[in-house]
């Protein structure tokens, strides 16, 4: 920087400490990389920024709490201005949640914060990875990065639990009693890891004390280590980008950090926090006061976990109770509660987890991916994806059947009913359905590029003909059509070699092909540079065949030529 | 208020609150004294039950039977007491209508006075539970932290921790108690109506029952964090932080982002 002005003193000043600092520390390097990195604009790419935001707002409302809460199981009376508690013998946990509420200034508002938070991180989470897995930003080199990305989902789950436990009303209770009932099912070990867990018989006195380490420390902990590591990722990796013209594999569109990506995030994070603290301000939460302190016995209608921990509540409550059995020996079997609350979560779960390895696995594909994919471009991974949602919504629409049942009027026992039929018919028709409608934006893009945007102009020739003006794209919106690849199910060398002698891996090869066929049988390969002169040459009007297109070039679209480069091929997209 | 009344720590207290006890002791009996004169003059007059008789074979015979002794579509009335017959035709259920999976409260089709010759009436074919006096049900004079507790064991399963209403078997429910007035909560305990138990003096005393109603008419009006959004619960938070709070964020982002390019 060279300025001819002489420097405020409290510029030098200023700049005296960076200086000292960067003597010291070498920091200098880090910001210049670091304010340097681009970070590519798009509404979607901050959902992650919300998830981040909103654990800082759990932070500093937390540190609050933590000032005022007794983790203890201890007796005692109440003795607080809340009328309907007078006298009433609980938990000294339960007695300061109540002191928070009512006697700490601002203290109800601070738990609430806290609850709303906590809410709006997990809902953020879930958008944010919802993001990255139907535009498939966790494709290499980011796999790890969404496997750091999931365990923070789990993180956050845990934390929630534990959190909404700690309170220690009927609620948290209940909660903490499936739990247990869930711990207990687990075959052999269930009971001994249960007494590990609560100090001896549910409900014990030592849980709280061990859930509150848990919450405050131990889960805040890793999960601060882990968006770290997370952020870490972004920025070794780059952030990926939207398709369009200019954009490549090799390039990131988007501001510098600093400053104004910085300054953008910076407001950002007011805004999440102003709304969190609106929400806090003006929307009761977990109204402990209503419940009461723990008593083992009373369960209340309505009695619900928060709404991440609801599918598991819901794949419970649709669970037949008949599938318990005693096996030889007279040890008990619960599957009643193996099945909806280890089985099914860790299948939906599972496939979570491990959907990048799966995908890479079956496209065979090992090259890097930094511009992310248009869903409609994947119609498997989409249908996919949307059908798991589909899945998590139905047992959590499950997990509230005596809401439905009382606001709409219906049969609890009906509704229970359709959500068994629906969870397995419903995550299978999203899914056809989901596929079918990417195909067919797929084939309208075809139909834009092909014959360009209908104008509504009717134009007659001499001989009487009527046509309808067609307007062509322009180079942008054709090559955000064109750009992606169609993936084909791959192809296998055949079974024996030219001597007639079975070829070893066969089999394997075979079985990658059937999936592979699974994913990527069905679809639409996109405009190729031939057709689209083709269509030209045709005119306008002339109806192309845009169903089945076997075209005779591979690689599809990939062979289109970029906007900014009217001149040549661009090979960026070589097959696999 | 509250507050201070129940902070208040003093040696001398008990001694004060003896000498309050005698005083409405002595309070109390020169006030009742008369009442349960009243009472006897309020008891039914033979017109009454007749005016009741005749309402009842207009309106209820097709379905209790001319001398309330039962038919195929109504039980019999006979030894139900006056109570029953108030939290029946008070609340709007009776005379019933539908055919739903339960009968339902709907607007009220007799006055206070045909309602009470209609309960003489049937408090004349057997003796039962008769309708509680203002006193019984006065929500100021329970005590509400019991009645939560009682609540809590007794109620909260089938109509929600702080009586928001809860769903029971095919379609049947158990309604929300906020609106219901201190005399048919009393009568409901102690008639139970279709799917809800009896609660008779022996299960829940009738002071417990006093508790019980000083507990649900503390509720539903006052809400110390904001907006209850229906005190129903986690379901119900979790949709608002939805709606609400992803909603506003979702929308901030996308004004941020559509602010660059
Ligand atoms: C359409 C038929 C029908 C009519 C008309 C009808 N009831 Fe009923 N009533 C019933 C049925 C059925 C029940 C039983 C509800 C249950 O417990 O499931 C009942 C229950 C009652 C009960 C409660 C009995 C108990 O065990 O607590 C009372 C009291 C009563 N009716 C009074 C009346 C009065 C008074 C009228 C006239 C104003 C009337 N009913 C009109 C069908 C009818
Ligand atoms: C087994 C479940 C169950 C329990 C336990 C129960 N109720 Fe009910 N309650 C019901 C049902 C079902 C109804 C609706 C009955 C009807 O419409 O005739 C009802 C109706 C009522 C009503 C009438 C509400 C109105 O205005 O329409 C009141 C008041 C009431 N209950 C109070 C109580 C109280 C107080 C307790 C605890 C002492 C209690 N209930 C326990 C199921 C229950
Ligand atoms: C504690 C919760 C989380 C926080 C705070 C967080 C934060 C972020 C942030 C700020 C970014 C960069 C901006 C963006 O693309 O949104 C990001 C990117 C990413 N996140 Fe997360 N995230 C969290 C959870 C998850 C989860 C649950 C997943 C998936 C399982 C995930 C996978 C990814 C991936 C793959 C990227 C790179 C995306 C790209 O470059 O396009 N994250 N995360």
């Amino acid at each position: 920087m060279t300025t001819t002005s002489t420097p405020t003193p409290a510029a030098k000043a200023a700049g005296a400490t960076a200086d000292y600092l960067d003597q010291r520390t070498g920091i200098g390097v880090v910001v210049k990389t670091f304010a340097r990195k681009i970070f590519p604009d798009h509404w979607s790419f901050l959902l992650g920024e919300i998830a981040l935001y909103s654990f800082v707002t759990i932070l500093i409302s937390g540190v609050f709490l933590t000032m005022f809460f007794v983790p203890s199981m201890g007796e005692t009376t109440y003795t607080g201005p809340w009328s309907s508690m007078q006298g009433v013998e609980m938990s000294q946990a339960f007695s300061s949640t109540l002191r928070l509420s009512f006697e700490v200034r601002g203290g109800l508002l601070m738990r609430q914060v806290h609850h709303w938070a906590a809410l709006i991180f997990m809902a953020a989470i879930v958008t944010h990875m919802m993001r990255v897995f139907f535009t498939g930003a966790f494709r290499k080199p980011r796999e790890l990065n969404w496997v750091v990305g999931f365990t923070l989902l789990i993180l956050g789950m845990l934390a929630g639990f534990s959190g909404y436990s700690l309170p220690d009303d009927v609620l948290s209770g209940n909660g903490l009693r499936i739990a247990d009932g869930v711990i207990k099912a687990v075959p052999l070990i269930g009971s001994y890891t249960s007494y590990f867990v609560f100090g001896g018989e549910f409900p014990g006195q030592e849980l709280i004390p061990r859930l509150f380490t848990v919450h405050v420390l131990l889960i805040p902990a890793l999960i601060l280590a882990l968006i770290g590591l997370h952020l870490l990722f972004v920025v070794l990796h780059k952030h990926t980008q939207y398709p369009g013209s200019g954009r490549t594999e090799k390039n990131v569109v988007g501001y510098p950090v600093l400053p104004v990506y910085a300054a953008k995030a910076g407001g950002f994070f007011f805004v999440v926090f102003g709304v969190i603290a609106l929400m806090g301000a003006t929307m009761s939460i977990n109204a402990v006061w209503n419940y009461g302190p723990y008593d083992p016995s009373p369960v209340s209608a309505g009695a619900q976990p928060d709404w991440y921990m609801l599918f598991l509540e819901g794949s419970l409550r649709l669970m037949p109770g008949q599938a318990e059995f005693v096996t030889w020996g007279g040890y008990t079997v619960s599957a009643n509660i193996i099945i909806p609350a280890m089985i099914v979560p860790g299948i939906l779960f599972t496939m979570l987890a491990a959907y990048p390895f799966i995908e890479a696995a079956v496209t065979g594909d090992r090259r890097e991916h930094h511009i992310l994919d248009r869903p409609r471009n994947r119609p498997f991974r989409t249908a996919f994806g949307v059908s798991i949602v589909v899945a998590f919504f139905i047992l959590a629409l499950a997990g509230s059947n005596d809401l439905i049942a009382t606001h709409f009027h219906l049969s609890i026992n009906d509704i229970t009913w359709a959500f068994r039929v629906l969870i397995f018919v419903g995550p299978w028709l999203s899914f056809v359905i989901t596929k079918r409608i990417c195909l067919g934006l797929q084939r309208k893009d075809r139909e834009l590029v092909l014959h360009g945007h209908e104008t509504g102009r009717i134009v007659r020739f001499a001989s009487g003909e009527y046509i309808e003006v067609h307007k062509p794209l322009d180079a942008h919106e054709r090559w955000l059509r064109v750009q992606h690849e169609a993936i084909r199910p791959l192809e296998i060398e055949p079974a024996e070699d030219s001597r007639g002698v079975r070829r070893k891996g066969y089999a394997l090869d075979r079985m990658r092909q059937r999936v592979s066929q699974v994913f990527y049988e069905d679809r639409v390969e996109p405009v190729t540079p031939a057709e689209l002169t083709a269509s030209h040459s045709h005119g306008e009007h002339d109806a192309l065949e845009a169903d089945v297109h076997e075209p005779t070039q591979v690689g599809g679209g990939s062979h289109l030529v970029e906007p900014d480069a009217e001149t040549g091929v661009e090979g960026r997209n070589p097959q696999i | 208020m509250k507050a201070l009344a129940a902070r208040r720590h003093d040696r001398r207290a008990p001694i004060v609150l003896l000498l309050l006890a005698l005083l409405l002791t002595g309070g109390l009996y020169a006030v009742l004294a008369p009442t349960s004169a009243d009472a006897a003059a309020a008891a039914p007059s033979a017109s009454d039950i007749q005016t009741g008789e005749k309402l009842f074979q207009a309106n209820c015979a097709t379905c209790h039977g001319p001398s309330g002794a039962g038919t195929a579509s109504g039980p019999s009335l006979i030894g139900v007491g006056a109570a029953a017959v108030n939290f029946q035709v008070g609340t709007g259920r009776m005379p019933a209508q539908q055919n739903g999976p339960q009968i339902e409260a709907k607007p009220v089709q007799f006055d206070d006075e045909q309602i009470s010759q209609l309960g003489a009436f049937v408090a004349s074919l057997g003796a039962g539970p008769a309708v509680p006096t203002e006193d019984q049900v006065d929500p100021s004079k329970g005590n509400s932290a019991n009645g939560m507790a009682l609540f809590r064991t007794n109620c909260a399963m089938c109509h929600n921790a702080v009586g928001a209403g809860g769903a029971l078997s095919r379609g049947k429910f158990a309604p929300k108690l906020w609106e219901t007035s201190p005399t048919h909560l009393y009568e409901a305990m102690l008639t139970g109506p279709q799917s809800m138990p009896v609660f008779s003096d022996t299960n829940l005393s009738p002071d417990e029952k006093r508790d019980i109603i000083a507990f649900i008419s503390e509720q539903g009006d006052v809400a110390p964090g904001g907006l209850d959004l229906g005190s129903l619960g986690a379901v119900s938070e979790g949709l608002w932080a939805w709606i609400v709070g992803i909603g506003l964020l979702i929308g901030a982002a996308v004004w941020i982002g559509a602010k660059s390019s």
